[in-house]
C-alpha cells in the first residue's frame, strides 16, 4: 500500500515537472515571411529585412539577426534586438536595416527568435540580395514636380513680362520709403547705416539684402550721402565692396565711393550688435536699413536705432524676429517682400515677371489648402497621405 | 566676359546642387560635399582680407582721433593677445580657454541680457491701446503672458472663485487660452509667412541660377 502511494507521488511529480518544463522552456515559433531586399531610395549601403510580428503569447522577447556574405557561414550581427526595436508601428511589421554591408557583395539573412529563457528558433534563410544605389529618390517625386511647376510658372511669367505686357505689383510701403529715408539723411547731412545681418553669402536673404543695398548705393552715389556698411561675414564684406563700388561707377560717381565705409566688424553675434549699436550712438545716422538674416540681436539694434530717432526700414526672413522689427522700426518688409525688393526698386520687367510667377505659386498653395481641408472634412485624405509620404 | 564666366558657373552649379537634393546616389552625395568644402576653403582667405580691413579701420580711427578713438587700442590689445596665445598653442590652451570663458562669454551674455530691457520698451510702444488693432494686440499679449507664468492660472482660478462665474468652469484656463492662441491664430500666421518666404527664396534662386538677377556679381561686362 505504502509502495503504491510512493509510486503515485513519483508519477504525479514527474507529470508536473514535465508539464512545467514544456511550458517554461517553450520553443518559440520561427519568424515567418522573412524577406530581405535592397533598401529603396538610398546610396546602396543598406539592406532591409522584414518579417511578421509574432502572435500574442508566443513568448518571443527579441530577435538575433544572422547574416551570410557571399554564401559564407551565418554570423550574428550586433546585440540581441528587443521587440520594441524591430516593430514598425506604422506598418505593423518587424523591420531591421543592415547598414554594415558593401555594394559588391550579396547577403542572406536568418532571423532568430528568442524567448525569455533564451530558447531560440531560426527562420528560413532569405534569398541572397545585393544593394545598389538609386539615382533618383522616388519619395521626392511630388516635391520635384512642385518645384518644376513653380519654376515653369516663374519662367513663363518672366517671358510674359519680357514681351512688354504690363505687370501689376502691389504697393510695398517699406520699399516706397527707401527714397524718403535717403532723402532725409541727405537733407540732414548725416550718414545712412546699412546692416546686412548675420547671414553668410550662401544665405538667400543676404543676397536679397545685397541687391537692395545695390539700389540704395545708386541713390546715395547721386546724393553724395555717406553709406556705412558694417559686415559680419568676411566673404559678404568683399562681395558688398564690389557691389557698392559698381553702383557708384554706374552712377558716374567713382570719386564719391569710399572703401573705408564698408568694413568688417566681427563674426561674433553680440559683439557685432555692440559694435553696430556703438556706431548708431556715435554717428547718429539719419536712416538705418536692417535687411537680411537676424536673430536675437534684432531688437537690440532696432531699439537703439529707434532711440536716436533714425528712420528705420527692416526686413528679414526669420519670422520670429518680425514682431520686434514691427514694434521698433518705421517700415518692415514681411516675408517674401524682402525677395521682391530688387524687382520693385529696379522695375526691370524680367524681375517683375518673376514676382507674378511667385504669386501664382501662392495661389496654387492656397487652392491646395482649401481643397485639402474640404477633402479632409469629407473623410477623403489622399492629399494628407501624399504629403505625409514626401521625404 | 568678366560676368559671363561667373554666370555660367552659377547656372551649372545651381542645377547640379538642385539635382543632388533629389538623388541619394553616392556620386551625387560626394559632389555635394565637394562643393560645400570648396565654399569653406574661400572662408579663410576672406577672413585675412576682413582682418586687414578691421586693422585699417582702427588705425584710421587712431590717426584721425575720431570720437572714442582710445577704444581702438582695446581692439588691438584683444586681437594681439588672442592671436599670440591661440596660434602657437592652439584653441585648447588653458589661457586661451580662460580668456574665452571669462572675458568673451560674459560680455556676450551682458549684451544678450540687455534684450530684456529692450523688449520692455518695445512692448510698451507696441501695446499702447491707440487703435482697435493695438488693443487687440494688448489683450492677446496679456493672455499669453498670464498663461506663460504659473501665477496666471492661480489668478484666473481666484478671480473665477471670487466672481462666482463658474460657467467659465474648468481651472487653469489662462494657460489653456495661451495654448490656443499660440497653436491656432499665431501658428497659422507664422506658416503663412513661412510659405511666402519659401516661395520668395525659390523665386530668387531661380532668378540667380538663370542669370536674371545678377546685381550680386558686382561690375564689369
Amino acid at each position: 500500500m505504502k509502495h503504491n502511494k510512493i509510486c503515485l507521488w513519483i508519477a504525479v511529480c514527474t507529470a508536473l515537472f514535465l508539464w512545467l518544463s514544456v511550458g517554461y522552456c517553450q520553443v518559440p515559433t520561427a519568424p515567418s515571411n522573412v524577406v530581405a531586399k535592397d533598401t529603396p531610395n538610398d546610396d546602396g549601403l543598406s539592406i532591409t529585412v522584414t518579417w511578421d510580428v509574432p502572435p500574442e503569447g508566443s513568448g518571443i522577447v527579441g530577435y538575433n539577426i544572422l547574416s551570410s556574405m557571399d554564401g559564407s557561414e551565418f554570423n550574428k550581427l550586433g546585440e540581441q534586438l528587443s521587440l520594441e526595436d524591430v516593430i514598425d508601428q506604422k506598418t505593423n511589421i518587424c523591420k531591421y536595416v543592415d547598414t554594415s554591408i558593401s555594394r559588391v557583395n550579396a547577403y542572406a539573412y536568418i532571423i532568430q527568435a528568442v524567448t525569455e529563457t533564451g530558447e531560440t528558433t531560426d527562420s528560413q534563410s532569405t534569398a541572397t540580395v545585393s544593394a545598389s544605389a538609386q539615382v533618383f529618390h522616388t519619395g521626392k517625386i511630388p516635391l520635384f514636380l512642385a518645384m518644376l511647376l513653380f519654376s515653369v510658372a516663374i519662367v513663363g511669367n518672366i517671358y510674359y513680362a519680357k514681351s512688354g505686357k504690363d505687370v501689376f505689383v502691389r504697393r510695398i510701403p517699406g520699399l516706397e520709403a527707401v527714397d524718403e529715408a535717403i532723402g532725409r539723411a541727405t537733407e540732414m547731412g548725416r550718414s545712412i547705416l546699412y546692416v546686412l545681418g548675420l547671414g553668410g553669402v550662401s544665405n538667400v536673404a543676404t543676397i536679397a539684402s545685397m541687391t537692395i543695398l545695390g539700389q540704395v548705393a545708386r541713390r546715395t552715389a547721386d546724393y553724395e550721402t555717406p553709406l556705412r556698411v558694417p559686415c559680419n561675414d568676411p566673404i559678404v564684406l568683399n562681395v558688398v565692396r564690389e557691389m557698392v563700388k559698381t553702383s557708384y561707377l554706374d552712377e558716374g560717381r567713382p570719386d564719391a565711393y569710399s572703401e573705408d565705409n564698408i568694413f568688417f566688424l566681427t563674426e561674433s553675434q553680440f559683439a557685432y550688435a555692440a559694435g553696430v549699436d556703438g556706431m548708431m550712438l556715435r554717428e547718429k545716422p539719419a536712416a538705418i536699413f536692417l535687411q537680411g538674416t537676424f536673430y536675437a540681436e534684432s531688437l537690440i539694434l532696432a531699439e537703439t536705432g529707434n532711440s536716436i530717432g533714425a528712420i528705420q526700414i527692416a526686413g528679414t526672413d526669420k519670422e520670429a524676429q518680425l514682431p520686434f522689427f514691427i514694434a521698433a522700426c518705421d517700415y518692415t518688409l514681411i516675408g517674401e517682400e524682402l525677395y521682391a525688393a530688387s524687382a520693385y526698386l529696379s522695375r526691370e520687367p524680367m524681375l517683375l515677371g518673376s514676382l507674378r510667377g511667385q504669386d501664382w505659386g501662392k495661389l496654387f498653395i492656397f487652392g491646395l489648402i482649401v481643397i485639402g481641408v474640404i477633402l479632409e472634412l469629407s473623410g477623403i485624405n489622399w492629399i494628407t497621405t501624399l504629403l505625409e509620404n514626401v521625404r | 566676359m568678366k560676368r559671363q564666366i561667373p554666370l555660367i558657373l552659377c547656372f551649372l552649379f545651381g542645377i547640379v546642387m538642385i539635382f543632388t537634393q533629389f538623388s541619394p546616389h553616392p556620386i551625387s552625395k560626394s559632389m555635394y560635399e565637394r562643393v560645400i568644402s570648396g565654399a569653406l576653403i574661400i572662408g579663410p582667405f576672406a577672413l585675412v582680407l576682413a582682418t586687414i580691413t578691421l586693422i585699417q579701420t582702427h588705425v584710421n580711427r587712431i590717426q584721425r582721433r575720431t570720437e572714442h578713438w582710445g577704444y581702438s587700442y582695446v581692439v588691438f590689445a584683444g586681437l594681439i593677445t588672442m592671436v599670440a596665445i591661440g596660434v602657437p598653442f592652439g584653441p585648447e590652451n588653458p589661457v586661451f580657454v580662460w580668456l574665452y570663458t571669462n572675458v568673451q562669454v560674459p560680455m556676450d551674455a551682458t549684451m544678450f541680457s540687455l534684450l530684456a530691457f529692450f523688449i520692455a520698451s518695445a512692448a510698451y510702444r507696441a501695446f499702447r491701446a491707440r487703435s482697435m488693432e493695438a488693443t487687440l494686440l494688448l489683450v492677446t499679449a496679456l493672455i499669453v503672458m498670464l498663461g506663460n507664468v504659473p501665477v496666471g492660472d492661480l489668478m484666473w482660478n481666484k478671480i473665477m472663485s471670487w466672481t462666482g462665474l463658474s460657467f467659465f468652469g474648468i481651472e487653469n484656463k489662462a494657460s489653456a487660452a495661451r495654448g490656443w492662441i499660440l497653436d491656432n491664430p499665431n501658428l497659422s500666421a507664422r506658416r503663412g509667412i513661412i510659405l511666402g518666404v519659401s516661395l520668395g527664396v525659390i523665386s530668387q534662386s531661380i532668378r540667380i541660377i538663370l542669370g536674371i538677377e545678377r546685381s550680386y556679381l558686382g561690375g564689369g561686362d
